[in-house]
Protein backbone atom coordinates (compact mmCIF):
# COMPACT_ATOMS: atom_id res chain seq x y z
CA UNK A 1 0.00 0.00 0.00
CA UNK A 2 2.61 2.04 0.63
CA UNK A 3 4.42 1.64 -2.85
CA UNK A 4 0.77 2.91 -3.90
CA UNK A 5 1.09 5.83 -2.34
CA UNK A 6 4.69 6.44 -2.62
CA UNK A 7 4.86 6.28 -6.55
CA UNK A 8 0.87 7.51 -7.05
CA UNK A 9 2.27 11.00 -8.49
CA UNK A 10 4.75 8.80 -11.00
CA UNK A 11 1.84 6.54 -12.01
CA UNK A 12 -0.71 9.28 -12.15
CA UNK A 13 1.35 11.41 -14.45
CA UNK A 14 1.25 8.32 -16.42
CA UNK A 15 -2.23 7.25 -16.90
CA UNK A 16 -2.45 10.59 -18.27
CA UNK A 17 -0.87 9.89 -21.05
CA UNK A 18 -2.77 6.89 -21.47
CA UNK A 19 -6.05 9.15 -21.35
CA UNK A 20 -4.46 11.81 -23.81
CA UNK A 21 -3.33 8.68 -26.83
CA UNK A 22 -6.76 7.31 -26.22
CA UNK A 23 -8.32 10.43 -26.59
CA UNK A 24 -6.73 11.34 -29.86
CA UNK A 25 -6.24 8.11 -31.10
CA UNK A 26 -9.85 7.74 -30.71
CA UNK A 27 -10.91 10.80 -32.60
CA UNK A 28 -8.07 9.66 -35.62
CA UNK A 29 -9.15 6.26 -35.69
CA UNK A 30 -12.61 7.15 -36.05
CA UNK A 31 -11.98 9.74 -39.35
CA UNK A 32 -9.37 7.48 -40.02
CA UNK A 33 -11.69 4.28 -40.71
CA UNK A 34 -14.32 6.26 -41.90
CA UNK A 35 -12.16 7.82 -44.40
CA UNK A 36 -10.97 3.90 -45.06
CA UNK A 37 -13.98 1.97 -45.19
CA UNK A 38 -15.77 4.80 -47.65
CA UNK A 39 -12.60 3.49 -50.30
CA UNK A 40 -13.11 -0.23 -48.90
CA UNK A 41 -16.88 0.31 -50.94
CA UNK A 42 -16.17 2.95 -53.24
CA UNK A 43 -17.28 1.43 -57.39
CA UNK A 44 -13.63 2.52 -57.91
CA UNK A 45 -11.81 -1.16 -58.26
CA UNK A 46 -8.05 0.53 -57.14
CA UNK A 47 -9.83 2.04 -54.45
CA UNK A 48 -11.74 -0.47 -53.34
CA UNK A 49 -8.49 -2.91 -53.56
CA UNK A 50 -5.94 -0.17 -51.95
CA UNK A 51 -8.15 0.02 -48.96
CA UNK A 52 -9.19 -3.81 -48.43
CA UNK A 53 -4.80 -4.36 -48.87
CA UNK A 54 -4.15 -1.76 -45.89
CA UNK A 55 -6.84 -2.82 -43.77
CA UNK A 56 -5.57 -6.57 -44.42
CA UNK A 57 -2.27 -6.16 -43.68
CA UNK A 58 -2.31 -3.37 -40.68
CA UNK A 59 -5.53 -5.44 -39.22
CA UNK A 60 -3.23 -8.52 -38.92
CA UNK A 61 -0.11 -7.29 -37.75
CA UNK A 62 0.83 -7.08 -34.16
CA UNK A 63 0.40 -3.96 -32.60
CA UNK A 64 3.98 -3.99 -30.87
CA UNK A 65 4.88 -4.51 -34.69
CA UNK A 66 2.71 -1.38 -35.94
CA UNK A 67 4.14 0.30 -33.41
CA UNK A 68 8.10 -0.31 -33.65
CA UNK A 69 7.72 0.13 -37.63
CA UNK A 70 6.21 3.46 -36.46
CA UNK A 71 9.26 4.46 -34.21
CA UNK A 72 11.81 2.27 -36.33
CA UNK A 73 10.92 2.13 -39.48
CA UNK A 74 9.11 5.77 -39.84
CA UNK A 75 11.18 7.71 -37.45
CA UNK A 76 14.34 6.77 -37.28
CA UNK A 77 14.83 5.58 -41.10
CA UNK A 78 12.63 7.68 -43.07
CA UNK A 79 13.31 10.51 -40.65
CA UNK A 80 9.88 11.63 -39.86
CA UNK A 81 9.69 13.69 -36.99
CA UNK A 82 7.13 15.47 -34.95
CA UNK A 83 9.03 17.15 -32.42
CA UNK A 84 12.69 17.82 -30.92
CA UNK A 85 11.41 16.50 -27.72
CA UNK A 86 11.30 12.43 -27.24
CA UNK A 87 8.92 12.19 -24.95
CA UNK A 88 6.84 14.42 -27.32
CA UNK A 89 7.89 12.95 -30.70
CA UNK A 90 7.37 9.41 -29.01
CA UNK A 91 4.24 10.21 -27.93
CA UNK A 92 2.68 11.09 -31.45
CA UNK A 93 4.47 8.48 -33.29
CA UNK A 94 2.20 5.96 -30.94
CA UNK A 95 -0.34 8.46 -31.90
CA UNK A 96 0.19 7.60 -35.58
CA UNK A 97 0.73 3.92 -35.31
CA UNK A 98 -1.91 2.92 -32.89
CA UNK A 99 -4.93 5.17 -34.93
CA UNK A 100 -3.39 3.59 -37.75
CA UNK A 101 -3.69 0.20 -36.50
CA UNK A 102 -7.81 0.93 -34.82
CA UNK A 103 -8.63 2.73 -37.92
CA UNK A 104 -8.50 -0.41 -39.78
CA UNK A 105 -10.79 -2.59 -36.93
CA UNK A 106 -13.23 0.65 -37.12
CA UNK A 107 -13.36 0.25 -40.87
CA UNK A 108 -14.19 -3.41 -40.31
CA UNK A 109 -16.74 -2.68 -38.22
CA UNK A 110 -18.73 0.34 -39.90
CA UNK A 111 -18.47 -1.97 -43.14
CA UNK A 112 -20.31 -4.73 -40.91
CA UNK A 113 -22.95 -1.76 -40.35
CA UNK A 114 -23.14 -0.75 -43.94
CA UNK A 115 -24.21 -4.28 -44.38
CA UNK A 116 -27.19 -3.64 -42.19
CA UNK A 117 -28.23 -1.20 -44.57
CA UNK A 118 -31.08 -2.34 -47.14
CA UNK A 119 -29.89 -2.08 -50.29
CA UNK A 120 -33.09 0.14 -51.32
CA UNK A 121 -31.83 2.53 -48.98
CA UNK A 122 -28.78 3.39 -51.80
CA UNK A 123 -30.90 2.62 -54.58
CA UNK A 124 -33.59 5.22 -53.49
CA UNK A 125 -30.16 7.53 -52.80
CA UNK A 126 -29.14 7.12 -56.51
CA UNK A 127 -32.37 8.02 -58.11
CA UNK A 128 -33.29 11.31 -56.37
CA UNK A 129 -29.37 12.38 -58.12
CA UNK A 130 -26.78 11.71 -55.28
CA UNK A 131 -23.52 11.16 -56.26
CA UNK A 132 -21.78 7.64 -55.04
CA UNK A 133 -20.31 9.79 -51.93
CA UNK A 134 -22.80 11.94 -51.16
CA UNK A 135 -25.21 8.99 -50.45
CA UNK A 136 -22.63 6.89 -48.69
CA UNK A 137 -22.25 9.91 -46.39
CA UNK A 138 -25.64 11.12 -46.22
CA UNK A 139 -27.41 8.25 -46.43
CA UNK A 140 -25.78 4.89 -45.58
CA UNK A 141 -22.88 5.80 -43.33
CA UNK A 142 -25.09 7.65 -41.07
CA UNK A 143 -27.40 4.59 -40.65
CA UNK A 144 -24.52 2.16 -40.17
CA UNK A 145 -22.83 4.57 -37.83
CA UNK A 146 -25.93 3.48 -35.73
CA UNK A 147 -25.82 0.14 -36.07
CA UNK A 148 -22.32 -0.57 -35.15
CA UNK A 149 -22.11 2.09 -32.15
CA UNK A 150 -22.01 -1.13 -29.85
CA UNK A 151 -19.04 -2.83 -31.49
CA UNK A 152 -17.75 0.48 -32.25
CA UNK A 153 -17.22 1.13 -28.27
CA UNK A 154 -15.60 -2.24 -28.05
CA UNK A 155 -13.09 -1.14 -30.40
CA UNK A 156 -12.07 1.81 -28.65
CA UNK A 157 -12.10 -0.14 -25.34
CA UNK A 158 -9.38 -2.42 -26.82
CA UNK A 159 -7.75 0.85 -28.23
CA UNK A 160 -7.62 2.33 -24.78
CA UNK A 161 -6.01 -0.70 -23.29
CA UNK A 162 -3.60 -0.94 -26.00
CA UNK A 163 -2.38 2.35 -25.03
CA UNK A 164 0.06 0.29 -22.43
CA UNK A 165 1.90 -1.42 -25.56
CA UNK A 166 2.95 2.59 -26.53
CA UNK A 167 6.89 1.62 -24.95
CA UNK A 168 7.00 -0.69 -28.29
CA UNK A 169 7.56 2.69 -30.14
CA UNK A 170 9.95 4.33 -27.50
CA UNK A 171 10.57 5.37 -24.68
CA UNK A 172 7.42 7.43 -23.50
CA UNK A 173 5.97 7.12 -19.59
CA UNK A 174 2.62 5.91 -20.09
CA UNK A 175 1.59 4.63 -16.68
CA UNK A 176 2.12 0.60 -17.61
CA UNK A 177 5.94 1.65 -18.22
CA UNK A 178 5.89 3.48 -15.23
CA UNK A 179 4.82 0.45 -13.74
CA UNK A 180 6.94 -1.72 -14.91
CA UNK A 181 10.13 0.68 -13.86
CA UNK A 182 8.74 0.68 -10.80
CA UNK A 183 8.65 -2.89 -10.02
CA UNK A 184 12.22 -2.96 -11.03
CA UNK A 185 12.87 -1.08 -8.17
CA UNK A 186 10.66 -2.34 -5.45
CA UNK A 187 9.37 -5.67 -6.89
CA UNK A 188 6.30 -6.71 -7.79
CA UNK A 189 3.13 -4.61 -5.60
CA UNK A 190 -0.45 -5.90 -6.26
CA UNK A 191 -2.00 -2.64 -4.94
CA UNK A 192 -0.23 -0.47 -7.49
CA UNK A 193 -1.20 -3.72 -9.84
CA UNK A 194 -5.18 -3.18 -8.98
CA UNK A 195 -4.79 0.63 -8.58
CA UNK A 196 -3.95 1.17 -12.23
CA UNK A 197 -6.31 -1.47 -13.48
CA UNK A 198 -9.38 0.16 -11.49
CA UNK A 199 -7.92 3.37 -13.38
CA UNK A 200 -8.46 1.85 -16.54
CA UNK A 201 -12.00 0.62 -16.05
CA UNK A 202 -12.76 3.87 -14.86
CA UNK A 203 -12.70 4.98 -18.34
CA UNK A 204 -13.13 1.93 -20.09
CA UNK A 205 -16.32 0.91 -18.61
CA UNK A 206 -18.58 3.85 -18.79
CA UNK A 207 -17.72 4.06 -22.72
CA UNK A 208 -19.00 0.28 -23.31
CA UNK A 209 -21.90 1.61 -21.03
CA UNK A 210 -22.42 4.95 -23.14
CA UNK A 211 -21.84 2.98 -26.32
CA UNK A 212 -24.86 0.62 -25.04
CA UNK A 213 -27.06 3.69 -23.96
CA UNK A 214 -26.73 5.33 -27.48
CA UNK A 215 -26.95 2.39 -29.21
CA UNK A 216 -30.44 1.64 -28.02
CA UNK A 217 -31.28 5.61 -28.38
CA UNK A 218 -29.89 6.07 -32.03
CA UNK A 219 -31.37 2.80 -33.36
CA UNK A 220 -33.01 2.90 -36.32
CA UNK A 221 -36.13 1.56 -36.65
CA UNK A 222 -37.23 0.22 -40.22
CA UNK B 1 -27.98 14.66 -81.31
CA UNK B 2 -29.42 17.93 -80.16
CA UNK B 3 -33.05 17.68 -81.20
CA UNK B 4 -35.56 18.79 -78.31
CA UNK B 5 -38.72 19.88 -78.14
CA UNK B 6 -42.46 18.56 -77.84
CA UNK B 7 -42.57 16.10 -80.86
CA UNK B 8 -39.70 13.41 -79.82
CA UNK B 9 -40.29 10.88 -77.01
CA UNK B 10 -38.77 11.58 -73.93
CA UNK B 11 -37.76 7.93 -73.54
CA UNK B 12 -36.63 6.35 -76.32
CA UNK B 13 -35.56 2.61 -75.56
CA UNK B 14 -34.06 1.04 -79.26
CA UNK B 15 -32.85 -2.46 -79.19
CA UNK B 16 -32.25 -3.13 -75.69
CA UNK B 17 -30.87 -6.05 -74.34
CA UNK B 18 -29.95 -6.98 -70.93
CA UNK B 19 -28.80 -10.18 -69.19
CA UNK B 20 -28.51 -11.44 -65.82
CA UNK B 21 -25.61 -13.69 -65.84
CA UNK B 22 -26.88 -16.32 -68.60
CA UNK B 23 -30.28 -14.98 -67.87
CA UNK B 24 -31.71 -13.06 -70.70
CA UNK B 25 -34.12 -10.42 -69.23
CA UNK B 26 -34.75 -8.04 -71.34
CA UNK B 27 -34.46 -8.74 -75.38
CA UNK B 28 -34.27 -6.96 -78.03
CA UNK B 29 -36.65 -3.69 -76.61
CA UNK B 30 -38.28 -1.38 -78.67
CA UNK B 31 -40.22 1.18 -76.47
CA UNK B 32 -40.92 4.98 -76.72
CA UNK B 33 -42.56 7.08 -73.86
CA UNK B 34 -43.98 10.48 -74.91
CA UNK B 35 -44.43 13.74 -72.57
CA UNK B 36 -47.32 13.41 -70.75
CA UNK B 37 -47.94 9.29 -71.41
CA UNK B 38 -48.54 7.65 -68.76
CA UNK B 39 -47.75 3.65 -69.74
CA UNK B 40 -48.74 0.85 -67.34
CA UNK B 41 -46.43 -2.16 -67.72
CA UNK B 42 -48.21 -5.71 -67.12
CA UNK B 43 -46.93 -9.27 -67.25
CA UNK B 44 -45.97 -12.45 -65.39
CA UNK B 45 -43.31 -12.54 -63.07
CA UNK B 46 -40.03 -12.38 -63.96
CA UNK B 47 -40.79 -11.15 -67.39
CA UNK B 48 -38.58 -8.22 -67.06
CA UNK B 49 -40.73 -5.14 -65.95
CA UNK B 50 -38.47 -3.76 -62.84
CA UNK B 51 -35.75 -4.29 -64.86
CA UNK B 52 -37.09 -2.68 -67.49
CA UNK B 53 -37.78 0.23 -65.24
CA UNK B 54 -34.59 0.31 -64.02
CA UNK B 55 -32.29 0.51 -66.89
CA UNK B 56 -34.27 3.97 -67.92
CA UNK B 57 -32.86 5.57 -64.83
CA UNK B 58 -29.81 3.42 -65.12
CA UNK B 59 -30.04 1.98 -61.59
CA UNK B 60 -29.15 -1.58 -64.00
CA UNK B 61 -27.04 -0.88 -67.25
CA UNK B 62 -27.75 -2.53 -70.24
CA UNK B 63 -25.75 -4.94 -72.65
CA UNK B 64 -26.62 -3.52 -76.25
CA UNK B 65 -28.60 -1.31 -77.57
CA UNK B 66 -29.34 2.79 -76.69
CA UNK B 67 -31.65 4.52 -74.25
CA UNK B 68 -31.93 8.11 -75.08
CA UNK B 69 -34.04 10.45 -72.12
CA UNK B 70 -34.81 14.06 -73.46
CA UNK B 71 -33.48 13.52 -76.75
CA UNK B 72 -29.67 12.76 -75.09
CA UNK B 73 -28.37 8.97 -74.62
CA UNK B 74 -28.15 8.27 -71.29
CA UNK B 75 -24.76 9.04 -69.39
CA UNK B 76 -22.80 6.24 -68.44
CA UNK B 77 -21.83 7.30 -64.68
CA UNK B 78 -20.66 10.10 -62.87
CA UNK B 79 -22.39 13.86 -62.25
CA UNK B 80 -23.96 13.67 -65.95
CA UNK B 81 -25.39 10.25 -64.65
CA UNK B 82 -26.49 11.86 -61.41
CA UNK B 83 -28.31 14.74 -63.22
CA UNK B 84 -30.43 12.34 -65.29
CA UNK B 85 -31.54 10.19 -62.54
CA UNK B 86 -32.16 13.64 -60.85
CA UNK B 87 -34.99 14.49 -63.48
CA UNK B 88 -36.43 10.56 -63.45
CA UNK B 89 -38.25 10.33 -60.22
CA UNK B 90 -38.27 6.23 -58.78
CA UNK B 91 -40.68 4.84 -56.48
CA UNK B 92 -40.25 1.73 -55.09
CA UNK B 93 -42.24 -1.09 -54.06
CA UNK B 94 -40.68 -1.27 -50.81
CA UNK B 95 -40.85 2.66 -50.28
CA UNK B 96 -37.24 2.56 -49.32
CA UNK B 97 -37.66 6.12 -47.45
CA UNK B 98 -34.78 7.30 -45.85
CA UNK B 99 -35.64 5.24 -42.28
CA UNK B 100 -33.05 7.89 -40.10
CA UNK B 101 -34.79 11.38 -41.79
CA UNK B 102 -38.23 12.46 -40.97
CA UNK B 103 -40.69 12.79 -43.34
CA UNK B 104 -39.94 16.60 -44.26
CA UNK B 105 -36.16 15.90 -44.54
CA UNK B 106 -36.93 12.81 -46.90
CA UNK B 107 -38.12 14.99 -49.12
CA UNK B 108 -36.43 18.00 -49.33
CA UNK B 109 -32.97 16.28 -49.23
CA UNK B 110 -32.93 16.41 -53.01
CA UNK B 111 -33.45 19.59 -53.57
CA UNK B 112 -31.31 20.87 -51.26
CA UNK B 113 -28.26 18.63 -51.76
CA UNK B 114 -28.69 17.86 -55.42
CA UNK B 115 -30.53 20.92 -56.72
CA UNK B 116 -28.59 23.37 -54.41
CA UNK B 117 -31.78 24.96 -52.65
CA UNK B 118 -32.15 26.45 -50.02
CA UNK B 119 -33.32 24.88 -47.14
CA UNK B 120 -36.12 27.36 -46.47
CA UNK B 121 -37.55 27.49 -49.63
CA UNK B 122 -37.10 23.35 -50.01
CA UNK B 123 -39.08 23.52 -46.89
CA UNK B 124 -42.09 25.29 -48.04
CA UNK B 125 -42.15 23.58 -51.28
CA UNK B 126 -41.77 20.25 -49.61
CA UNK B 127 -44.70 20.63 -47.06
CA UNK B 128 -46.65 21.56 -50.31
CA UNK B 129 -46.12 18.30 -51.79
CA UNK B 130 -46.81 16.95 -48.37
CA UNK B 131 -50.46 18.52 -48.10
CA UNK B 132 -51.19 17.93 -51.93
CA UNK B 133 -50.79 13.95 -51.08
CA UNK B 134 -52.26 14.29 -47.78
CA UNK B 135 -49.96 13.65 -45.15
CA UNK B 136 -48.78 17.30 -44.37
CA UNK B 137 -49.47 16.44 -41.20
CA UNK B 138 -47.12 13.36 -40.16
CA UNK B 139 -44.05 15.60 -41.87
CA UNK B 140 -42.25 15.35 -38.20
CA UNK B 141 -42.70 11.73 -37.98
CA UNK B 142 -39.76 9.37 -39.13
CA UNK B 143 -40.83 6.51 -41.62
CA UNK B 144 -41.31 3.68 -39.50
CA UNK B 145 -44.32 5.95 -37.42
CA UNK B 146 -46.08 5.92 -40.47
CA UNK B 147 -48.49 3.04 -42.28
CA UNK B 148 -47.21 1.41 -45.72
CA UNK B 149 -49.77 3.48 -47.64
CA UNK B 150 -48.31 6.97 -45.77
CA UNK B 151 -45.13 5.73 -46.48
CA UNK B 152 -45.50 5.58 -50.30
CA UNK B 153 -47.52 8.86 -50.54
CA UNK B 154 -44.50 10.52 -48.84
CA UNK B 155 -41.92 8.40 -51.72
CA UNK B 156 -44.32 10.31 -54.26
CA UNK B 157 -43.76 13.34 -52.62
CA UNK B 158 -39.71 12.56 -52.41
CA UNK B 159 -40.21 12.18 -56.05
CA UNK B 160 -42.47 15.03 -57.11
CA UNK B 161 -39.81 17.22 -55.18
CA UNK B 162 -37.37 17.12 -57.62
CA UNK B 163 -39.34 18.50 -60.68
CA UNK B 164 -38.88 15.49 -62.43
CA UNK B 165 -39.50 15.06 -65.92
CA UNK B 166 -40.76 11.54 -65.49
CA UNK B 167 -41.50 9.34 -62.74
CA UNK B 168 -41.19 5.52 -62.44
CA UNK B 169 -43.71 3.46 -60.59
CA UNK B 170 -42.37 -0.28 -60.00
CA UNK B 171 -45.05 -2.07 -58.12
CA UNK B 172 -46.20 1.17 -55.73
CA UNK B 173 -49.05 -1.00 -53.99
CA UNK B 174 -47.81 -4.16 -54.12
CA UNK B 175 -46.61 -4.34 -50.58
CA UNK B 176 -49.48 -2.49 -49.52
CA UNK B 177 -52.15 -3.66 -47.21
CA UNK B 178 -55.59 -3.91 -49.36
CA UNK B 179 -57.18 -0.99 -47.42
CA UNK B 180 -54.31 1.18 -48.37
CA UNK B 181 -54.18 0.55 -51.83
CA UNK B 182 -56.59 3.36 -52.97
CA UNK B 183 -55.27 6.27 -51.36
CA UNK B 184 -51.88 5.45 -53.31
CA UNK B 185 -53.56 5.21 -56.51
CA UNK B 186 -55.66 7.99 -55.91
CA UNK B 187 -52.16 10.10 -55.77
CA UNK B 188 -51.28 8.87 -58.68
CA UNK B 189 -54.29 9.51 -61.07
CA UNK B 190 -54.05 12.83 -59.75
CA UNK B 191 -50.87 13.37 -60.99
CA UNK B 192 -51.61 11.16 -64.30
CA UNK B 193 -54.23 13.79 -64.71
CA UNK B 194 -51.64 16.87 -64.10
CA UNK B 195 -50.20 15.29 -66.93
CA UNK B 196 -46.88 13.66 -65.49
CA UNK B 197 -45.34 11.23 -67.98
CA UNK B 198 -45.57 8.26 -65.74
CA UNK B 199 -44.18 4.39 -66.47
CA UNK B 200 -45.81 2.19 -63.84
CA UNK B 201 -45.56 -1.45 -63.44
CA UNK B 202 -48.91 -2.48 -61.16
CA UNK B 203 -51.50 -5.28 -61.83
CA UNK B 204 -53.51 -2.80 -60.64
CA UNK B 205 -56.68 -2.73 -63.74
CA UNK B 206 -58.71 -0.12 -62.05
CA UNK B 207 -55.98 2.24 -62.32
CA UNK B 208 -54.87 1.27 -65.58
CA UNK B 209 -58.24 1.48 -66.94
CA UNK B 210 -58.59 5.03 -65.53
CA UNK B 211 -55.33 6.74 -65.96
CA UNK B 212 -53.58 4.55 -68.75
CA UNK B 213 -52.93 5.81 -72.40
CA UNK B 214 -51.32 2.77 -72.76
CA UNK B 215 -50.65 -0.94 -71.99
CA UNK B 216 -47.51 -2.55 -72.09
CA UNK B 217 -47.71 -6.40 -72.17
CA UNK B 218 -44.27 -7.87 -71.13
CA UNK B 219 -42.96 -11.89 -70.89
CA UNK B 220 -40.12 -13.44 -70.93
CA UNK B 221 -38.16 -10.48 -71.88
CA UNK B 222 -40.26 -9.48 -74.12
CA UNK B 223 -43.08 -6.78 -74.99
CA UNK B 224 -45.37 -9.58 -76.48
CA UNK B 225 -48.46 -6.96 -76.80
CA UNK B 226 -49.39 -2.85 -76.51
CA UNK B 227 -52.61 -1.00 -76.94
CA UNK B 228 -54.82 1.08 -75.46
CA UNK B 229 -56.60 -0.33 -71.85
CA UNK B 230 -60.05 -0.77 -72.83
CA UNK B 231 -59.28 -2.53 -76.26
CA UNK B 232 -56.09 -4.52 -74.53
CA UNK B 233 -58.01 -6.05 -71.20
CA UNK B 234 -61.28 -6.70 -73.51
CA UNK B 235 -59.37 -7.98 -76.51
CA UNK B 236 -56.01 -9.19 -76.16
CA UNK B 237 -54.23 -9.96 -79.49
CA UNK B 238 -52.08 -12.51 -78.22
CA UNK B 239 -52.77 -15.89 -76.53
CA UNK B 240 -50.11 -15.16 -73.93
CA UNK B 241 -52.20 -11.69 -72.92
CA UNK B 242 -55.18 -13.42 -72.91
CA UNK B 243 -53.73 -16.61 -70.61
CA UNK B 244 -52.33 -14.21 -68.40
CA UNK B 245 -55.36 -11.92 -67.93
CA UNK B 246 -57.44 -14.26 -67.08
CA UNK B 247 -55.07 -15.83 -63.93
CA UNK B 248 -55.02 -12.63 -62.93
CA UNK B 249 -58.90 -11.79 -63.30
CA UNK B 250 -59.97 -14.82 -61.05
CA UNK B 251 -57.74 -13.28 -58.40
N1 LIG C 1 -29.92 -8.34 -59.71
C1 LIG C 1 -30.29 -9.49 -60.33
N2 LIG C 1 -29.42 -10.51 -60.45
C2 LIG C 1 -29.78 -11.66 -61.06
N3 LIG C 1 -30.98 -11.90 -61.59
C3 LIG C 1 -31.91 -10.91 -61.49
C4 LIG C 1 -31.61 -9.67 -60.85
N4 LIG C 1 -32.71 -8.90 -60.90
C5 LIG C 1 -33.65 -9.62 -61.53
N5 LIG C 1 -33.18 -10.83 -61.90
C6 LIG C 1 -33.91 -11.87 -62.64
O1 LIG C 1 -34.29 -11.29 -63.89
C7 LIG C 1 -35.61 -11.71 -64.23
C8 LIG C 1 -36.47 -10.51 -64.46
O2 LIG C 1 -36.62 -9.84 -63.22
P1 LIG C 1 -37.58 -8.59 -63.01
O3 LIG C 1 -37.47 -8.24 -61.59
O4 LIG C 1 -37.28 -7.54 -64.01
O5 LIG C 1 -39.01 -9.22 -63.32
P2 LIG C 1 -40.43 -8.64 -63.00
O6 LIG C 1 -41.20 -8.72 -64.26
O7 LIG C 1 -40.33 -7.32 -62.37
O8 LIG C 1 -41.01 -9.69 -61.99
P3 LIG C 1 -41.94 -9.48 -60.69
O9 LIG C 1 -43.34 -9.38 -61.19
O10 LIG C 1 -41.71 -10.74 -59.92
O11 LIG C 1 -41.46 -8.27 -59.99
C9 LIG C 1 -36.08 -12.62 -63.11
O12 LIG C 1 -35.90 -13.95 -63.51
C10 LIG C 1 -35.19 -12.27 -61.96
O13 LIG C 1 -34.98 -13.41 -61.14
MG1 LIG D 1 -40.70 -6.58 -60.42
Amino acid sequence: MNDLIKYAPDLAAGFLVNVELSLVCAVLSLIAGTVLVSLRVAPTPVLRTAAATYINIVRNTPLTLVLAFSALGLSDTLGLSFSKEPSTNAFWLVVLGLSAYTASFVAETLRSGINTVPLGQAEAARAIGLTFFQSLRMIILPQAFRAVIAPLGSVIIAMIKNTTVAMAAGYLAESAFVMKDTFDDTGVSIPIFIGLVLAFMAITLPVGFLAGRLARRLAVVR
Amino acid sequence: MTETGGSTPLVKLEGVNKHFGTLHVLKDIDLDVQRGEVVVVIGPSGGGKSTLCRVINRLETIDSGTITFDGRELPAEGKALARLRSEVGMVFQSFNLFSHKTILENVTLGPIKVRGISRQQAEQRGMELLERVGIASQAGKYPAQLSGGQQQRTAIARALAMDPKMILFDEPTSALDPEMVQEVLDVMVTLARDGMTMMVVTHEMGFARRAANRVVFMADGQVVEQGPPAEFFTRPSTDRARDFLSKILTH
